[in-house]
């Protein structure tokens, strides 16, 4: 019963934060400068044309009265048609949504290998100058933004040592014989390994710009809290029965150490979703980022909205299983 | 006790502090000093184009130019002397909108941790509301919303990430606030608000300089990243973000063009973090 | 026969000259049961957590031998030594609320020391962890195998570590302070289990503890420790029925008596004190360290 109430109260809050945030962006794009359907026709193009279309947008209508049709769109799923392209948002935002997702997950499983990997060897070895330069090189990875990495890593690996593509999603000249949008995803399903060697070599690299700062949380909360819990009786009582360092770091204290960073990871995770905005754009990857950018630029107020929606429901969705995760991860909250 | 201290690994950290914080003040140093002197130690013209001197490579490599000592773009500006003017947009955003989203987020902050009561609630829930928006793409919203320029940008930090601030303040706040001290200040006869600043205030202000320094290199980062995508500053002064942008597209012709400014952002944004870090080191009572 | 026989132990902080341990010399026979005592900080933990190999970091052995079975520890390398005393020897720990894996069931926490350093099938651990757990008397032992740590108390959860430190059948078992952090209604009754499984299996104990009580109800000998040094050692009749030094007879002098507590509340004078640390002084001058230092680790205790 307590539960449920806690899962109510959850969906409530989670519900105001949405609304919240569809009014501010709402206000926000219509307090614009320059018009932008005048953007969108030829010049030369009359006032009557220019003020048909703002009435076939709705944009002629007050802020409020334009919101609340929005809403009731938004009720049977209608979130309006893009501008620029005259398609419907939904259908635009969905198609672009799978390859940002396989692209944050991706970076998120890089992260926590590395993070992981670092947290791991630097408990192992604690105490020697292995540590302590751990340390300073994830303590470099922690200050530099993703944008930076992402940056650094199209030097490298465009210039200096071409071995990974530095652009787009997938070599053009493929033939794809995809279904849904999730190539990574179905490449493995039809057992095409070419197709995903190729999708994988496209998205290492903004994959990898967006893990390490993520990486260098990880292997920092993990790495304390491993400390932590290397001094709990229970660990030691497993050396006395005969376990070797690596079994006790490994089998003793990290299911323990996992879960107090656990909550973090997931606060940091919705940064990373939003870091993809940046390093779409620089990696000319086809996702929700690099389309939200264009959309800005070019004044297209319907996807501007669908875009911002969506992220907020991304990123209000990933604390949710968070939550949740940490609550059937626990052995003493699941028994209660 | 004191022996203990010596031989286990806090040793270690407190050691390390030092050359971090004298590093990364250095750099910082270096920096303004260039970006002061920028009229006077710019080699050449930061806007002066030519066609004739376009892509020319860095001094060391053949086929270079003397007075353009790293460089030229295509469009045969030096680099070095762009680089230094670039400096000074770089550091009067990390100062300002730093120091306003500092005091604005602190604020709020506190108010919401101190007061308590509907003002915490509608506090928090905007918080919330403002941590649901993807940081870039609000910041290039705001920018395309209000037209660039200096203000604008400067705007758009402080509306985007004064909850950085005020989420930690307020912890803090609440979390003092409880503390006894507090409580015999407001028995001894004081008024709310002056509780709150001369009780509450010294207590938070290490954590506050701390993430002040952090909000100084993003700054610097969402000022690059707005003017790689061509959203920053109206006129043609040099930026960092606009040299990136335009050395990622020449990047095999002419990689002298990204990398120059890629390193001077790294190691200033890199230079901010420590220098929280280090200060955060010195700081730290528990450690003391 | 000794089974554990420890030979001029002597520890210290590491980077330091502070001691932790000074010449420690004690021998346990076979099926015996031996008592450490003393004061808190006296040392006595650090000789159990020698022998079994789980020193604090920060401490480190300078000097001695610890011989389990006729084979001295110290001397083997490391991964030797811990298989070796994972084999013959076991602890039970002083706390049951922290020394179980709060995210493992109890069952493999028993079983995990046979199955995966003694190479027993787990259907054969599993059956021997039934019967220890009968054998400390915990009802339903299946459905307890099955728990968690949390979903049981403290009592039952330090019956559970007595019966996992007798899974292997260890010929020696360091018992640190076992009853000290439970309740005290429960105290007497696990005391007796312990004293119970101990002469079942005829293991070797090694039993710290502050309280002389304790000593004179289990133990066959004990040694008497003040800052790491063994001040008395002897048999446990002798030793009650007159002991020789003079702290140890302020220490039994300040032993709460059912018959007469409030009468019997006398605390180690000083005069002992002062005497007890001449002693430890002339040791550390002995063994080139200042008296000064002796003197400050005095003045901590309080």
């Amino acid at each position: 019963m307590q539960l449920l109430r806690a899962f109510l109260l959850r969906m409530i809050t989670t519900a105001i934060t949405l609304i919240g945030v569809a009014v501010i962006v709402f206000v926000v794009i219509r307090v614009v400068p320059g018009n932008p359907i005048a953007m969108m026709l030829p010049p030369g193009a009359t006032e009557a044309d220019i003020a048909r279309l703002t009435a076939r947008y709705g944009l002629d209508a007050s802020i409020p009265a334009q919101f609340l049709i929005w809403c009731q769109g938004v009720m049977q799923g209608d979130f309006g048609a893009s501008i620029t392209s005259n398609q419907p948002v939904l259908r635009l935002v969905l198609g672009r949504l799978p390859a940002t997702l396989e692209l944050s997950v991706m970076a998120l499983v890089i992260a926590v290998i590395i993070g992981g990997i670092m947290a791991l060897t630097g408990t192992r070895h604690r105490g020697t100058k292995l540590e302590a330069a751990l340390d300073v090189g994830n303590g470099m990875a922690l200050s530099v933004p993703d944008f930076l990495w992402g940056l650094v890593l199209i030097l490298v690996f465009g210039v200096v040592w071409p071995v990974f593509h530095i652009s787009g999603r997938v070599t053009p000249s493929l033939d794809l014989p995809f279904t849904t949008n999730f190539y990574l995803f179905e490449s493995v399903l039809r057992l095409r390994f070419d197709l995903w060697a190729d999708i994988v070599s496209h998205m290492f690299m903004p994959a990898l710009a967006l893990a390490i700062p993520l990486a260098a949380i990880i292997g920092q909360l993990l790495k304390q809290s491993l400390k932590e819990t290397m001094h709990l009786d229970y660990v030691t009582l497993a050396r006395t029965k005969g376990y070797g360092e690596n079994h006790v770091i490994t089998r003793e204290a990290l299911p323990n150490a996992i879960l107090p960073t656990l909550t973090l990871v997931g606060v940091q995770f919705t940064f990373l979703i939003g870091g993809t905005v940046i390093i779409e754009r620089l990696f000319s990857y086809e996702g929700l980022g690099n389309m939200a950018i264009d959309a800005v630029i070019n004044r297209d107020l319907p996807l501007i909205q669908g875009i911002v929606i969506l992220f907020a429901v991304i990123f209000t969705g990933v604390n949710l299983i968070v939550d949740l995760s940490y609550a059937l991860l626990n052995p003493r909250l699941r028994h209660g | 006790m004191a022996e203990k201290a010596r031989v286990d690994g806090r040793s270690h950290i407190r050691r390390r502090a030092g050359p971090r914080l004298w590093l990364s003040a250095g750099w910082l140093g270096v920096l303004l000093l260039a970006a002061v002197l920028a009229p006077w130690i710019a080699p050449q013209d930061p806007l002066a184009q030519d066609l004739f001197l376009g892509r020319l490579p860095p001094i060391w490599v053949q086929g270079a130019e003397p007075g353009f000592y790293l460089g030229t773009d295509s469009l045969g500006r030096d680099v070095l002397s762009r680089i230094l003017y670039g400096a000074r947009l770089a550091l009067i955003v990390a100062l300002v909108a730093g120091f306003v989203t500092c005091v604005i987020g602190a604020a709020f902050g506190l108010l919401a941790g101190f007061l308590r009561g509907w003002v915490d609630v509608v506090i928090s829930r905007a918080i919330d509301i403002w941590m649901a928006f993807p940081p870039v793409l609000f910041s290039i919203l705001l920018i395309a919303v209000m037209g660039p320029g200096l203000m604008s940008i400067i705007i758009a930090i402080v509306v985007i990430d004064w909850t950085r601030f005020a989420r930690v303040v307020r912890a803090e706040a609440t979390a003092q606030g409880a503390m006894d001290y507090v409580a015999s200040a407001q028995v001894a006869g004081r008024g709310r608000l002056s509780t709150m600043v001369t009780e509450i205030l010294p207590n938070v202000l290490p954590t506050i300089i701390v993430l002040l320094t952090l909000e100084m290199g993003i700054a610097v980062i969402v000022e690059a990243i707005l003017s790689f995508v061509n959203l920053s500053i109206s006129t043609d002064d040099p930026t960092w973000g606009g040299m990136i942008a335009e050395g990622r597209t020449s990047i095999h012709q002419a990689w002298w063009v990204l990398i120059f400014p890629l390193i001077t952002l790294f190691l200033t944004v890199l230079s901010f973090s420590q220098l929280g870090e280090g200060l955060k080191d010195r700081f730290d009572p528990v450690l003391r | 026969m000794s089974f554990l026989t420890i030979k001029g132990l002597s520890a210290r902080l590491k980077g330091s000259t502070f001691p932790i341990l000074r010449d420690v010399s004690l021998q346990v026979a076979a099926g015996d049961v031996h008592g450490l005592v003393g004061e808190s900080g006296a040392g006595k933990s650090m000789i159990g957590k020698a022998v079994l190999g789980i020193l604090p970091g920060s401490v480190e052995i300078t000097a001695g031998a610890i011989e389990l079975d006729g084979v001295d520890l110290l001397a083997l390398p490391p991964i030797e030594r811990r298989r070796r005393i994972g084999a013959t020897a076991a602890l039970i720990p002083q706390d049951p609320l922290t020394a179980l894996n709060p995210s493992r069931r109890i069952g493999p926490q028993i079983t995990n020391r046979l199955v995966d350093i003694l190479g027993w099938p787990r259907p054969k651990a599993e059956a021997r962890a039934r019967e220890l757990l009968a054998e400390v008397h915990i009802p339903d032992p299946d459905r307890v195998m099955r728990a968690y740590p949390h979903e049981l108390s403290g009592g039952m959860r330090q019956r559970i570590l007595i019966a996992s430190a007798f899974a292997a059948e260890p010929r020696l078992i360091v018992a640190d302070e076992p009853t000290t952090a439970l309740d005290v209604t429960v105290q007497k009754q696990i005391l007796k289990l312990i004293a119970e499984m101990q002469a079942r299996h005829g293991t070797a104990l090694l039993f710290v503890t502050h309280d002389l009580g304790v000593v004179s109800k289990v133990c066959q000998s004990l040694s008497v420790l003040y800052g790491g040094k063994v001040i008395e050692a002897t048999g446990v009749r002798d030793f009650f029925r007159a002991p020789a030094h003079a702290y140890s007879r302020a220490l039994l002098a300040a032993t709460p008596k059912y018959t007469d507590p409030l009468a019997s509340l006398t605390p180690v004078p000083e005069a002992v004190i002062a005497a007890v640390q001449a002693e430890i002084a002339a040791y550390d001058a002995g063994h080139g360290r200042g008296a000064v230092q002796a003197v400050l680790r005095g003045a901590r205790h309080g």
